[in-house]
């Protein structure tokens, strides 16, 4: 993986990618990922409520004698953009506390971004995140 | 002495008026927000409004009808089938009673009670015709039908001079307490004429419509339970022990009603789901409303009971077999419901509640006049053709003028936008 990461040159003109983590996760585990993100320092996060699965089946639903299967299951995507040094740690925390062992865990992706802006006063770059 | 019945019956009147005043607010209630909460919570998102715009537009169109010609049309005159012109304008109608009616109150207190039936009665329908007809359709629609079939229905059950109105000496006396009949039959076979003709929603049955929020139901189910005590125990038109009887047989049957339905999900599904009670409920409560004066609280438990596994028949087996789209199921809870109660009020009835041809005369079958059931038979046969015959016709003219049914685009991308341009939740706002 950090072998990869120095094959070309970011946008930005840096040695090594800024990491975009995207972690799909059960809904109950996501306090306690916030929480251990944080103690290891990273606060910044997007949280999206979405809906999906994987091998994990879903339920049905009955109205009024009519049946329903319901298979997107509702899950909480987290999304992170690190440093290159960072994302390894923020990696295994999420995994080993968002796991509980079950089907429909979730899945991290990561992701190579190109630039990082600042709204606020346009810093770039790892300054940025 | 004289001075001492007068102050006594003014007392009683006081009593009576209150009451009556109160129960027209309850069956309003039962209208708006009631019955537009519970089928609004039925449809998807998009049709939300639609449909509760329906129920609203109603509670203001049939009262500004009710008020030019609705009332006479329904309680003026003394003809068989349909009342006359002599209160157009509410001429007549103030302070004094109307004692063919109800000698306690004044004539303004009924008119503006029984408004509130004709007010529901077309709301109900909307049930069948939600989520794909046009507003200008409903309009037009359910105007000509509470002129024709709604106000001979009513005058003919409730009206002087009535062909079934078995209070004043009808020649098919159809015991009908509060509107089985005239509001339930009516309106639910009705729903099932519309549901044929307009056909099923774009997608309907494959594709998944369940409703969007049943906690919106669940409220107006309640606020139906609530209000329909003024639709049957105000039907006494007084403050008397036959309210007292009427709400209390309501609600027996009502609870009875919304077990029976979860028991058989229960047993059928494994599990009885809040749709299913609430439902029940509804089935109750429609099933007690022809009987609800004239029956004793164990009948009322029975015809509850029996009311919410008909229904809930109806609506799941019957409806998946025949594979119409009654989209709210108005046909399976109002249609069936109805009919169910208005023969068991022929079987149940007793003179020792409510001795309705004269003291002493047995009323319905636990009385031995087993005819009685002939006579509810009449009535609801009565009432089908009506509600059949009337919204074929009135479809077919509605269809010609403005068109019923909204185009497949403006379907699938709700009424709520094509029809009034709004959208029910705006919730990133």
């Amino acid at each position: 993986m950090k072998g990869r990461a120095k094959e070309r040159r970011a946008v930005s003109g840096a040695e090594t990618f800024m990491m975009k983590i995207e972690a799909i996760i059960q809904p109950s585990r996501f306090d306690s990922v916030k929480d251990a993100l944080r103690e290891i320092g990273i606060e910044g996060m997007t949280v999206t409520e979405v809906r999906g699965h994987g091998r994990q089946k879903g339920h049905t639903e009955v109205y009024r004698g009519r049946e329903y299967t319901v298979d997107l299951l509702p899950k909480i995507k987290l999304e992170v953009v690190l440093p290159d040094a960072l994302v390894q740690r923020a990696v295994d925390t999420i995994q080993k506390t968002a796991k509980t062992g079950k089907i429909g865990d979730g899945k991290i992706f990561l992701i190579r971004v190109e630039e990082a802006i600042r709204i606020r006063n346009e810093e770039r770059g790892e300054n940025a995140l | 002495m004289a001075q001492l019945e007068q102050k006594v019956s003014a007392a009683q009147s006081a009593g009576d008026n209150a009451w009556m005043l109160v129960s027209a607010a309850l069956v309003l209630m039962m209208t708006g927000p009631g019955l537009a909460l519970f089928y609004g919570g039925l449809v998807r998102r998009k049709n939300t409004l639609a449909i509760m715009m329906q129920s609203f537009l109603l509670m203001a169109l049939i009262s500004v009808l009710w008020a030019l010609v609705g009332y006479s049309l329904c309680f003026g005159g003394g003809g068989s089938i349909i009342g006359n012109f002599e209160h157009a304008f509410l001429r007549g109608v103030g302070a004094d009673p109307n004692p063919d009616y109800a000698g306690t109150i004044p004539q303004s207190t009924f008119m503006i009670y029984q408004l509130m039936f004709a007010i529901i009665t077309p709301a109900l329908i909307t049930g069948a015709t939600a989520e794909r007809m046009k507003f200008s359709g409903t309009v037009l629609f359910l105007t000509l039908w509470f002129l024709v079939v709604y106000a001979p229905l009513a005058h003919m059950v409730w009206g002087k001079g009535g062909m079934l109105n078995a209070a004043l000496g009808g020649r098919f006396p159809t015991l009908d307490f509060a509107g089985g009949t005239v509001v339930h039959i009516s309106s639910g076979v009705s729903a099932l004429v519309c549901a044929l003709y307009l056909g099923k929603r774009t997608g309907f049955p494959k594709q998944p419509m369940p409703p969007h929020s049943l906690v919106l139901s669940f409220i107006g189910a309640c606020l139906l339970w609530v209000g329909w005590f003024g639709f049957n125990a105000g039907s006494a038109l007084a403050a008397s022990a036959l309210a007292t009887s009427a709400f209390v047989a309501t609600h027996f049957a009502t609870a009875a009603a919304a077990i029976s339905w979860s028991l058989a999900e229960w047993i059928k599904n494994g599990r009885p789901s809040a749709l299913g009670a609430i439902s029940g409920a509804v089935a109750g409560l429609v099933a007690i409303t022809p009987a609800a004066g004239f029956v004793a609280p164990m009948p009322a438990l029975a015809i509850g009971f029996i009311a919410g596994l008909v229904c809930y028949l109806m609506v799941t087996k019957v409806k998946a077999i025949f594979g119409y789209d009654d989209a709210l199921d108005a046909f399976g809870v109002h249609g069936a419901g109805g009919t169910v109660g208005a023969l068991l009020t022929g079987v149940f009835a007793q003179q020792v509640i409510n001795p309705i041809f004269g003291a002493g005369k047995p009323t319905g079958g636990l009385d031995g006049h087993w005819g009685q059931v002939g006579n509810q038979l009449v009535g609801v046969f009565v009432a089908w053709g009506f509600a059949l015959v009337g919204t074929i016709v009135l479809l077919k003219i509605t269809d010609l003028i403005t068109g019923i049914r909204v185009s497949e685009t403006e379907e699938i991308e709700g009424l709520d936008i094509t029809q009034h341009g709004e959208e029910a939740y705006n919730l990133e706002s």
